[in-house]
């Protein structure tokens, strides 16, 4: 697996200096070597390189991870498979040596090291490696060709049938497609049906079989344009049970699972869930999965092709019959969740006829990861070579940018880190174990941390990103980074997450500054109270959300405030107005919301329990009477109960803004309730609404 | 002193070595290197902190390079040390002291060596 003329790279893992320099000595310039100490080192460059390995020698007793624990990750990742193993090591003890073997070393080198035996087994093992690559490729090929080949045969045998029959060839097709898709979608939904990829494609293969007794059927029947009598749909209604004959009656191949299966088929893909089909009236899981599949995708096609008796149907009608006849209990109900769950693919892509490419060509890969379960093995040296500029590039472009870019394996649980990122976080490049490392683990804030790990635990394939933002700890200070990662998954059935990459951009300057824009817009600069537009959004949002609790809405207005201006001057104002505010704070509750939106006007809206009264009258006496300097504050003080006016704020609003006239026009230096009396000397409805009338003007500027 | 002598006084096989390295060069140079070895300084460190595994790992370590460079006591003693201390077990601490002992003896011989080398 070399790479254009270049050496072969072998890869020495041994924790003692002087044991890797004697073997390079030993093999000297015949190779390129890359060295590590340790297991750990080991796999972080397996996962980066293991394409340009083409052999490693290895130790057993290592510190931080020993043979065992590469050998295993080795096996994990399938590099096994192309990346031979030979152990160096003294340790001869017979479990140990199996335990190796079991684990796919391909030999041992034990100590002392001998020139001569290591040269040999070292270039005997990576002779033999190139062998197989090779061979492999061949059988790949090989298998390719004769799978394509026995497809072709099936389709031309099927079509024969179809021709016959004057149904369009793509019926067949179009049935197989079906049946692959509803088979996976299965295997995603329920364990109730375990299937193997290779039974799936064999069900899929002999779906195309299914109507092969209707070569017995007179084709005056089969292709009458109107209604079939009875005797006739009675004639019509033998074809499954021919076709299942005629393979029982094959002279060879009766063991074989594929006649088995189609036998299945045949007999049974016109028997319906609920009892009501042909020819045996079988009815619930008395019928093998593979023919109720097969059932359903028939019909499926059926509907949405043109018959002589019928036109075609558009997807939608289709899926409508067949939901009917499902609700007569036709169809197996997790089938037709299945149906459902692919209609997409089958609206856009059967009609456009790209179904079956997909379906071949989704089935040859599968083939292929079959084979080699490793595709990189039939990988070029082109490809090798693309790959490689590709990982320069994106190394020059990680370098460049001043991102934490991070790559995390489940197997081993182990994070690497791009240079700059693990000199920002001042920890290694590669950590094993991060969420368990005392050296990892504290960097993320915990709540982050937290949502992180949770959503990225729920990605799937089809949604594997997760954008957020959250905080890192750097150099003591935690600090805002957005976090873009997505998860990397095997292309198994069902699919399994192999890896998660990322990277986490600082962005704690441009959220400060928003963060402080947002607080200057809600808040008056004064009294670092809520100003009157964000205290509103923020009552009529708990006024949405419902609660035990009652609302209240107080209005507090300051008497003789244009007095006190006047007289000691906009300064002293400002000095009333921040005394008013820092009271008003201190004397209202967590839950409270407290706010200035006028001039010398104060807002206070409240939960409360039972009793108003006695909150308000505290919070009035907190500040009425009060004495800044020579002036003594007054306060007028008009409160609205939700219960009397509704969860509505202008309305709150308008009533203590009433309650608050009342107190104005009766003396001031009091408080009043939106009440009986307050309503009849202004109903509601007629007045100003939202105008805050503000004698003493405002205070300052 | 040559390669020879010096083996002889270090208690190793030099015949065993130049017939696995196959040079005299060769043998010289890890010889050399065994001065900078820093398995024997892991080995006392975590004997006296009671790390037996850590130990055992050090001592198994010191055991192939002496199998490797032909050391022929100083790998025995090293081996029957290292499977006294086999599944963290505490070694007999006279093991150790012939370890240690055999590591003087070598360093000793491989000193003097470099000496006269200049």
């Amino acid at each position: 697996m070399d790479i254009g003329r270049r050496k072969q790279r072998i890869l020495i893992v041994d924790d003692d200096e002087i044991n890797r320099s004697i073997l390079m000595d030993m093999m000297d310039d015949a190779y390129e070597y890359i060295e590590a100490e340790d297991g750990a080192q080991a796999v972080s460059i397996l996962k980066e390189q293991e394409m340009e390995i083409s052999l490693v020698l290895l130790d057993i007793m290592m510190p931080v991870m020993d043979g065992f624990g590469v050998l295993q990750a080795m096996n994990e990742n399938h590099w096994i498979d192309s990346t031979p193993v030979v152990i160096i090591s003294s340790e001869s003890q017979p479990d140990n040596i199996a335990k190796a073997y079991d684990l796919g070393v391909t030999d041992f080198i034990g100590r002392p090291f001998n020139d001569s035996i290591v040269h040999h087994r070292v270039t005997n093992t990576l002779l033999l490696a190139a062998k197989q690559h090779s061979l492999e490729e061949l059988a790949a090929e090989q298998i390719y060709e004769k799978e394509r080949h026995s497809g072709l045969m099936v389709d031309i045998l099927s079509h024969i049938v179809e021709f016959r029959n004057g149904e369009s060839s793509l019926h067949v097709i179009h049935v197989r497609a079906i049946t692959e898709l509803l088979l996976k979608q299965l295997q995603r939904k329920t364990d109730r049906y375990p299937l193997t990829p290779a039974e799936i494609s064999m069900i899929s293969t002999v779906s195309s079989f299914h109507d092969i007794g209707k070569i017995s059927i007179d084709a005056a029947i089969l292709n009458k344009p109107g209604k079939l009598t009875d005797e006739e749909f009675a004639v019509m209604k033998t074809h499954a049970m021919v076709g299942a004959e005629m393979l029982a009656a094959l002279p060879v191949y009766q063991d074989e699972p594929l006649v088995n299966m189609a036998y299945q088929v045949c007999r049974w893909h016109h028997e319906r869930y609920n009892g009501r089909g042909y020819p045996d009236g079988l009815s619930g899981d008395d019928i093998p999965i593979s023919a109720q599949v097969v059932a359903l995708a028939d019909v499926y096609d059926a509907l949405t092709s043109e018959r002589v008796y019928k036109p075609a149907f558009s997807h939608e009608h289709a899926m409508e019959i067949i939901a009917e006849d499902g609700a007569r209990g036709a169809f197996n109900p997790i089938l037709l969740e299945c149906l459902n769950d692919i209609s997409d693919i089958l609206r856009d892509d059967l009609r456009a006829s790209t179904l079956e490419k997909l379906s071949r060509s989704q089935h040859l890969e599968d083939m292929a990861v079959e084979i080699s379960r490793h595709k990189e093995l039939a990988a070029s040296n082109r490809t090798l070579q693309l790959l490689e500029q590709e990982r320069m590039k994106y190394g020059f472009f990680a370098a460049m940018s001043e991102e934490i870019q991070f790559e995390y394996t489940l197997t081993p649980p182990m994070v690497t880190f791009n240079a700059f990122g693990a000199k920002k976080l001042g920890v290694n490049e590669t950590v094993l174990d991060p969420a368990h490392n005392s050296e990892t683990v504290h960097y993320m804030e915990d709540a982050s941390w937290e949502e992180f790990h949770r959503r990225l635990l729920a990605t799937t394939p089809e949604e594997p990103s997760v954008v957020m933002e959250g905080q890192i700890t750097i150099g003591g200070e935690a600090r805002w980074h957005k976090f873009i990662a997505r998860s990397l998954w095997t292309a198994d059935e069902p699919p399994r997450m192999i890896s998660i990459i990322g990277k986490a951009t600082d962005i704690h300057r441009s959220r400060m500054n928003l963060e402080q824009l947002e607080r200057r817009a809600s808040y008056d600069a004064l009294t670092d109270l809520l100003n009157a537009g964000s205290a509103r959004k923020k009552i009529e949002e708990r006024l949405k959300a419902p609660a035990d609790e009652h609302y209240a809405l107080a209005i507090l207005d300051l008497d003789f405030f244009k007095t006190a201006n006047d007289t000691y001057g906009h300064a002293f104002g400002n000095e009333v107005l921040a005394l008013v505010a820092e009271t008003l704070k201190r004397s209202v509750r967590g839950g409270d919301i407290a706010a200035r939106i006028g001039g010398d006007e104060f807002l206070v809206f409240l939960e409360y329990k039972q009793d108003l009264e006695p909150i308000i009258d505290r919070i009035f006496h907190s500040i009425c009477g009060k004495r800044c300097g020579e002036f003594t504050i007054s306060l007028s003080v008009g409160v609205a109960r939700a219960s009397d006016v509704g969860n509505d704020y202008e309305n709150l609003f308008r009533a203590a803004d009433q309650a608050l006239y009342t107190v104005k026009e009766s003396g001031k230096g009091n408080y009043c309730f939106y009440d009986q009396s307050v309503r009849e000397m202004a109903p509601l409805a007629g007045s100003k609404i939202g105008a805050i009338e503000s004698e003493e003007g405002e205070g300052e500027r | 002193m040559t390669l020879k002598e010096c083996y002889a006084a270090l208690g190793g096989n030099y015949e065993d070595v130049l017939g696995r390295l196959r040079a005299e060069r060769l043998v010289q140079k890890f010889l050399l290197k065994f001065l900078d070895d820093k398995s024997l300084a892991l080995l006392e460190e975590s004997l006296e902190k009671g790390d037996y595994e850590t130990a055992f790992r050090a001592s198994h370590t010191l055991k192939g390079v002496c199998q490797n460079l032909g050391f022929s006591e100083l790998a025995a003693s090293s081996e029957a040390l290292t499977e006294a201390m086999r599944g963290g077990k505490a070694p007999d601490m006279a093991l150790a002291e012939a370890v240690k002992a055999d590591y003087q003896k070598v360093i000793g011989a491989v000193s003097a060596y470099q000496a006269e080398l200049g």
